[in-house]
């Protein structure tokens, strides 16, 4: 029997596909005790840069390391082609939704996404109701979760427009295999990724306060306990702007200032990774001690630009999600050039009746659900978790979605008996601000454990570096 | 640049200066201690070698709340790896690993992996470990993370504010810890007056020099026996020698003129008077002051002059 996933790697009949050609040939060649001796300088260079990940609750221990596997996820440069448009189309439009429902309302006026999921949803932002920003952009980070089908195809999962993290390990992933293996890259073109905070860094210039010719940049962490706090530091650092955290800023006359050894300097832009709700405690959740008091209302006036926008959570919700290819129709009156995967909405009747028929079948998610947990897998499921989850889902179907079990795709990688086939996913960061790009590449999280689909790095997910090959120059 | 940065870069700097004076202070000692000693004869060493470091520290008082009686190993448990003496080198070492982690930004790749690979090697050290390998050894690596510290600190990074701050965090605690270790033969070394001019004392001063690396470079410029009275130009007065307290205002002063605006003239004016006192200063000016008024009232100083930089830029209201 064959198996029903895409390998990146072997075509269905065995052989390697060409742009995985020189890889393969070079594993031949090189002897397995030279690649054993790779992973543990790769496994040493992650200890020592401290790339690690940190574990809330735990005082001593806290911090761990996401495995990186050595074999690189490779992509073609067609395929790359087609998937950066669909990238930036899809980013374009989820932007200019944001912006419609804090002001004109069009779509929900012309019943093309029902008007009751947006506004009744906990992520709508009254408070940004009329709030202009900066060139009308609200997710100036785009993290856009593509996985690839039983037939290859390239479909999104996921939107991630509130605080999207892993760029760092995309960029730390990139400079390993480099050190590693120098000599692939010299003899193939791998299209470059390094300039990411420099294109970050322009997006967010991009956005600041009218007439702000050298804007003072800052990114804004919730500090050094933080799960994410080393991608903090490292993307200040490679900006070259200040890591500042709530205590660091204050607010005088709707200006932010940060407090410096010369006095108080204005911030223009911020670029958050502290959420919503903990921005600001007298706008937000006023137990917050993570933020800055009058924030908001700085934010209001215009005189400092939030990266990204508060309030996007409502367009990267799973309740929104089956939304965002009519949102494409709708605002850019184009076709969709990334699917969807196919979703029940279970608030649907229809739909929930297909689900409940075919629960051995399909992956039922939490719409407010993040990080893998709450939520069935269906083929996985003993009868009772099924009957257990049926009833939950009839309790309240308005809470649920449901997919069919995604064939991810595989890709080689070192497991105990050597390489072996896992499950990968894709995160591409689309940026927007100066226009809508993305720099070649993401991040390729891996399921290492046999069988498993579930890539998050919470569950004992890993990474992998991923390789965008230029286009062949012409002869 | 953010004060809660510059504090935390100054900490660092603090922190490990202080991790390399407790180890050669420790050094020191060892040696000290393994020298043959005979209560009521004059001999080589002295009765209680493993007092010196705690009160030259400032850390007696600490030690005894925890230890009853003094020994060598609970010395060196309570120096080097206590965790609740916030002195101690593991806890120097996780101190400025931690200030490193909060100010990634502000500092180079390679000065946060040297703290952090010394960090983690601190982290996996306990008693045993450091027996088996010897005391010595082990401090010389403490020293030399030290050094390897200031060399990719000198090697790396940028001479902006943060590197400033750094430098201004090593030359104030090496001024501090200079004087209270130049302190120590007031406070214990004072030998019977048999012993004055004896072994004895030729011992514990030149142990006191070693402890400020100051050992070679006495018998270079002396070429003498070693004398109280040189031995305070040597490491309070000289300018080329590095640990010197004039050669650390040397470089506070020089630092804090760059750093100081038109909010900060008070520590201007304070860095500079300490300096020129030791600029302008004779050793027998020092010698009939005496010298324990002399470093006592040094330490009153450098400790007002990190207060009031501490109120200015690091932990401004």
């Amino acid at each position: 029997m064959s198996a029903p996933y895409y390998d990146e790697m072997r075509a269905a009949d065995g052989s390697i596909r060409p742009h995985y050609r020189p890889f393969a040939d070079w594993i031949d060649r090189v002897p397995s005790a030279r690649i054993a001796q790779k992973r543990e300088e790769a496994e040493r260079l992650f200890h020592r840069v401290g790339i690690t990940f940190a574990v809330y609750g735990d005082d001593d221990g806290t911090e761990r390391l996401i495995p990186f596997d050595l074999v690189p996820r490779i992509i073609p440069a067609d395929e790359w082609q087609r998937l950066e448009a669909g990238l930036v189309q899809r980013a374009h439009a989820l932007n200019l939704f944001l912006h419609d429902v804090y002001h004109d309302q069009a779509i929900l006026r012309a019943g093309v996404v029902p008007a009751g999921h947006v506004l009744g949803n906990a992520q709508f932002r009254r408070e940004m109701i009329g709030v202009d920003v900066p060139g009308r952009v609200y997710a100036h980070i785009a993290g856009i979760d593509v996985v690839r089908g039983g037939g290859g195809e390239y479909c999104v999962l996921e939107d991630n427009l509130r605080v999207p993290s892993g760029v760092s390990y995309m960029m730390e992933n990139r400079k390993i295999t480099m050190r590693l293996f120098p000599e692939l890259f010299a003899t193939q073109s791998i299209r470059p990724i390094q300039h990411y905070p420099n294109a970050l860094l322009e997006h967010l210039h991009a956005v600041a306060p009218a007439g702000r010719e050298h804007p003072t940049v800052a990114v804004l962490t919730p500090g050094a306990r933080n799960a994410a706090y080393f991608e903090h530091a490292f993307l200040a650092q490679q900006m070259g702007v200040e890591l500042v955290e709530g205590q660091d800023l204050f607010v005088q006359n709707e200006t932010v200032y940060m407090r410096t050894t010369r006095g108080p300097q204005r911030v223009h832009v911020l670029y958050r990774r502290v959420d919503d709700d903990f921005l600001d405690p007298l706008a937000f959740r006023p137990d917050s001690m993570l933020g800055v008091p009058g924030l908001f209302a700085a934010y209001r006036a215009g005189r400092v630009t939030l990266a990204n926008a508060i309030g996007t959570g409502v367009a990267d919700d799973k309740s929104m999600y089956p939304y965002v290819p009519d949102m494409i129709r709708f605002y850019l009156s184009e076709e969709p050039l990334l699917a969807n995967v196919p979703t029940l909405v279970l608030s649907r009747k229809d739909e929930l009746a297909q689900a409940l028929a075919r629960l051995d079948e399909l992956v039922v998610k939490e719409v407010h659900g993040a990080g893998g947990y709450g939520m069935l897998i269906g083929p996985l499921a003993t009868a009772a978790e099924r009957e257990a989850f049926r009833e939950r889902i009839r309790a309240a179907p308005e809470r649920y979605v449901a997919q069919p079990t995604l064939a991810l795709s595989t890709c080689p990688t070192f497991a105990e008996a050597g390489l072996a086939p896992r499950h990968i996913d894709l995160r591409p960061y689309v940026l927007s601000g100066k226009g809508t790009n993305l720099v070649p590449g993401g991040l390729t999280r891996v399921a290492l454990r046999e069988g498993s689909l579930v890539v998050n790095s919470s569950q004992g997910g890993g990474t992998k570096d991923t390789w965008v090959l230029a286009p062949d120059e012409a002869c | 640049m953010l004060s809660r940065h510059a504090n935390e870069l100054y900490w660092i700097a603090r922190h490990i200066e202080r991790t390399e004076n407790t180890a050669r202070l420790l050094d020191v000692t060892y040696r000290t201690s393994l020298l043959p000693y005979h209560p009521g004869e004059p001999g080589l060493a002295w009765a209680a070698p493993w007092s010196v470091p705690l009160i030259t520290s400032g850390l007696a008082s600490a030690y005894y709340q925890r230890y009853s009686v003094l020994t060598a190993e609970n010395a060196l448990r309570f120096m080097i790896l206590d965790p609740s003496n916030t002195s101690s080198i593991y806890a120097c070492l996780r101190a400025a690993r931690e200030s490193a982690r909060a100010v990634r930004g502000a500092i180079t790749s390679e000065m946060y992996e040297d703290l952090n690979s010394a960090w983690i090697e601190m982290r996996d050290t306990d008693y045993e470990r450091i027996q088996a390998r010897g005391v010595s050894d082990f401090l010389d690596w403490v020293k030399m993370r030290s050094h390897l510290f200031r060399g990719v600190t000198f090697g790396t990074m940028l001479r902006d504010e943060a590197y400033h701050f750094i430098r201004l965090g090593t030359h104030m605690e090496r001024a501090d810890n200079t004087a209270r270790i130049l302190d120590t033969k007031y406070h214990i070394l004072l030998p019977s007056l048999a012993d004055v001019g004896g072994a004895v004392d030729y011992y514990q001063w030149a142990s006191l020099l070693q402890s400020l690396s100051g050992f070679e470079a006495y018998r270079k410029i002396y070429k003498d026996v070693i004398s109280p009275r040189r031995i305070a130009e040597l490491l309070i007065l000289r300018d080329d020698m590095p640990r010197s307290l004039h050669s650390c205002m040397n470089l506070i002063y020089d630092t804090l003129q760059l750093l100081c605006d038109e909010q900060s003239r008070e520590i201007e004016r304070m860095a500079g008077e300490m300096h020129a006192r030791l600029h302008y200063g004779r050793t027998d000016d020092v010698m009939s002051f005496g010298l324990h008024e002399y470093l006592t009232d040094f330490l009153e100083r450098i400790s007002q002059l990190g207060n009031e930089v501490s109120r200015t830029f690091l932990v401004p209201a």
